[in-house]
């Protein structure tokens, strides 16, 4: 049988969404962020939103997400992503507004902009890559990073007492009555990404009914930081990140509500 | 016609009013204004001042060293503002509150119980429309058909009915300022 | 003729903004132009017109609320004061290299640091060579009365659309908080989501439709082939405002054997400085730059021609004067530059210009001829 024989509608089995631009992605193998803009591409094509999606990507390895997704998009400063995510949702309520922030841009740099656009509600949908360091600068400490685990600039290790304790934003960000949806989620598995999947549903699916702020971490991996085979940094992280950030739901309620899962 | 004047007391005194409602009867007269506050802290509580030019032809410094007319209303603005009137210029002042009196001879000295007269009238907040009224029957430069007008401009539609109060306060400074030296 | 008022310059910030069509106001409180947020949050105008006004939770977040509306094709803004300004220096970088159109409102006071609240001019460097990281220009304005102030932000708008840049106000805490008598201009309509996808559809982000490409607001480039190329065409672009946008105004020049040259609230005090020192018998002019970038260099060329000096009059320790000695070194005259200067929230006052301009131009006063270096 040749080739152009199997090419047909009816043996298709695995379509890429048309919302994925063609472009090679300049992520790691093994990274989680290639997955989830999978899978973020692909509900914005079954949702049918990409004519009223803006995103605004980060400053971290995320920093050409813009490339990835043909959708518009707007490049914001290091942490900067929820505060111009509200300058666009508060001019054109009718879109749908994203931001895709890494752990260093949202947990760091940009604490105040997230924290605060959360606490007023603003109706937009924030993902947040939390894989414990700085890829793109080279490996260097977040404020996610684990107690002991060894960065560029933690050589011997995440000290407590020199670099304070990991910080588990999305807790923080679950007791802020403007958000409505805050759910932790990872890529891991195929059963995980697919959970993450219908999480992502619901969350754009909160904000397309202005509900608030939908907030979903997505714990990942980086096993070129953390100098792993993408097979080792997928146990490590089961084994050592999950246990500290908890998978599942914080909080699942509407804005104002002070409701609380968990 | 230009007249170039700063008022200064006490914030509270209505310093920063009696200047706004000046500058708008004056706008109401067709006139170029400018009205320049001090402002910071000393809004609350201390020292209030406000520079209030009137022209006929466009204004230059709003910021000025030397004034046409000081209306003085404490002590402080004396000691500050005495010597900033212009030689042959005008000098207004009550003298509750003011222990030293203007010494000058080259300039124009009046006086007008204001205090006083507001607490007879019962109402100590036309204080300020007494002295202004003083200083329009001293400085005729404006009409009083315009001061209605400015009055309505300057305060909010919850006040109008307070225009009358405000105008016969107008009139009894007008008729109770005392001359005390002119040159 | 429109509406006439006595309003504080900066709550004719306020009341332009809404009438000229402002689509969002995001702002921080700071000493001395809080009263432009006040005014807008009182006015409400997201009844009247649609205006959306927010109260950021720092400078930080302002700006970059801006870089997001007005990456959308929305006409927004932001005001601070000095401090604040410096706060958004990142962010103005960033809507710099993005090239998206603006307007930012700095009411100076005295720095650095803290400094005062009382009004001063020494942020000039900051908004007329960029202030942020990287080669880039504002359009400055300096509006020298509250009837300016009104007038600028319509332009301010206009011109930053021109060139897709971000145009800056620059005034002080005297004209922020002084009122004088301003006409205001009638209502524009907001731009319809319509009327911004035929205007810039071709950059803005309004969500990708089938029919376009996808829109990206972004500064970030790693080819540095196409970095560079994008700085040249940034440079042209300031070169175009230099031709096209330069904006001044002259008192009294024509026979003028010195040259003041002040703007905004200086410029007010100087202009009484002239009419002291002509009755004097001095010859004095006042050049009042309207724009500060692009500066008005050439008109400062030619009555470098004739003027025996030049004192840059400013509420600063003196940055104006270097492009005016620039400006003078270009055309190739010999020319003294002189500068007077108040700080800390002083303002000088118009006889203290005189008697510093006697005192520094002494040697030509004397004997009547230019000084060469």
């Amino acid at each position: 049988m040749e080739l152009k024989d199997l090419i047909k509608p009816e043996n298709l089995v695995y379509d890429k969404t048309s919302i994925l631009e063609d472009e090679p992605m300049h992520y790691c193998p093994g990274c989680s962020h290639g997955v989830v803009h999978k899978i973020l591409a692909e509900l914005i094509g079954e949702m049918g939103i990409q004519e009223k999606t803006i995103g605004v990507a980060p400053v971290g390895c995320a920093v050409f997400a813009y490339r990835y997704l043909n959708i518009d998009w707007q490049e914001a400063a290091h942490g900067r992503a929820p505060a111009v995510a509200t300058g666009i949702v508060r001019l054109k309520p009718d879109n749908f507004v994203f931001t895709y922030q890494g752990d260093g841009d949202l947990a760091s740099i940009g604490t105040a902009e997230i924290m605060h656009a959360c606490n007023r509600g603003e109706n937009i949908l924030v993902i947040f890559i939390n894989n414990g360091i700085y890829g793109m600068t080279g490996g260097q400490m977040a404020p996610t990073t684990l107690e002991g685990m060894v960065t560029s600039t933690t050589p011997t290790g995440r000290n407590i007492d020199l670099n304070g304790y990991p910080m588990k934003i999305t807790d923080l960000i679950a007791q802020l009555p403007g958000t409505s949806y805050v759910t932790r989620q990872a890529v891991h598995t195929a059963a995980a990404t697919l959970k993450c999947k219908r999480s992502l549903k619901k969350a754009i699916e909160n904000v397309l009914d202005k509900k608030g702020t939908s907030f979903v971490e997505v714990v990942s991996t980086c096993n070129s930081g953390w100098k792993m085979t993408p097979v080792g940094a997928n146990q490590w992280m089961e084994d050592n990140m999950i246990p500290y950030y908890p998978l599942g739901d914080l909080k699942d309620s509407v804005k104002g509500e002070h409701k609380s899962e968990n | 016609m230009t007249e170039e004047m700063i008022i200064a007391g006490f914030g509270g005194q209505g310093v920063l009013s009696m200047g706004k409602i000046l500058a708008y009867s004056g706008i109401m007269e067709d006139k170029e204004v400018t009205w320049f506050p001090s402002y910071g802290p000393e809004m609350r509580g201390g020292t209030a001042n406000v520079t209030v030019i009137i022209s006929d032809t466009r204004i230059s410094s709003p910021i000025l060293h030397e004034f046409d007319t000081a209306i003085i209303l404490n002590q402080q603005s004396m000691d500050k503002f005495e010597k900033s009137v212009k030689p042959g210029g005008t000098l207004l002042y009550d003298p509750n509150g003011v222990l030293t009196p203007p010494s000058r001879n080259d300039i124009n000295i009046y006086k007008v119980e204001g205090t006083k007269t507001a607490i007879e009238m019962g109402n100590p907040k036309v204080f300020n429309m007494i002295v202004f009224g003083s200083y329009l029957k001293i400085r005729p430069i404006l009409s009083l058909d315009n001061v209605e007008k400015g009055l309505q401009k300057s305060l909010p539609e919850r006040y109008h009915k307070l225009i009358p109060l405000n105008l016969e306060a107008i009139k009894k400074g007008q008729e109770i300022v005392e001359t005390v030296q002119e040159v | 003729m429109g509406e006439l008022r006595l309003m504080k310059g900066n709550e004719v910030l306020a009341e332009a903004a809404i009438r000229c069509g402002c689509d969002g106001y995001f702002g921080y409180p700071i000493t001395p132009q809080s009263e432009v947020m006040e005014t807008l949050m009182l006015r409400q105008p997201w009844n009247e017109t649609g205006m959306v006004v927010l109260q950021a939770e720092s400078e930080v977040a302002s700006i970059n609320m801006v870089y997001g509306a007005a990456g959308s094709g929305k006409k927004s803004m932001t005001s601070s004061s000095s401090p604040g300004i410096s706060l958004m220096a990142e962010g103005i970088s960033y809507i710099a290299g993005a090239e998206l159109p603006c307007l930012i409102v700095n009411v100076q006071r005295g720095g650095p640091g803290l400094g005062t609240i009382q009004p001063s001019q020494a942020d000039y460097f900051q908004a007329v060579k960029g202030g942020g990281h990287g080669d880039y220009k504002l359009i400055v304005l300096a509006p020298a009365s509250v009837q300016e102030m009104n007038d600028f932000v319509d332009l301010g708008f206009e011109l930053a659309f021109k060139y897709r840049n971000p145009a800056m106000i620059l005034t002080d805490g005297a004209l922020g908080q002084m009122m004088e008598k301003v006409e205001l201009a009638d209502f524009k309509p907001r731009w319809t989501d319509e009327e911004i996808n035929e205007k810039w559809g071709d950059w803005a982000t309004t969500g990708k439709p089938s029919s376009r490409k996808k829109n990206v607001i972004n500064s970030l480039e790693m080819d540095s082939d196409i970095m560079e190329a994008n700085n040249r065409r940034f440079q042209e672009k300031y070169k175009q405002m230099e031709k096209e946008e330069t904006r001044y105004e002259l008192f009294q020049c024509d026979d003028a054997d010195f040259i003041i040259i002040a703007y905004g609230s200086s410029s007010r005090v100087c202009q009484k400085s002239v009419e002291i020192a002509r009755a004097k018998g001095l010859k004095v002019g006042l050049l009042r730059p309207i724009t500060l970038f692009p500066f008005p260099n050439k008109i400062i060329a030619e009555l470098a021609r004739k003027a025996k000096g030049f004192l840059s009059v400013e509420m600063s320790a003196g940055q104006m004067v270097e492009d005016i000695k620039l400006a003078v070194y270009e055309s190739g005259r010999n020319t003294r530059v002189n500068h007077f200067g108040r700080t800390g929230g002083i303002i000088p006052t118009p006889s203290e210009v005189v008697d510093a301009l006697e005192d520094k131009f002494s040697w030509e006063l004397s004997y009547g001829v230019k000084r060469s270096y």
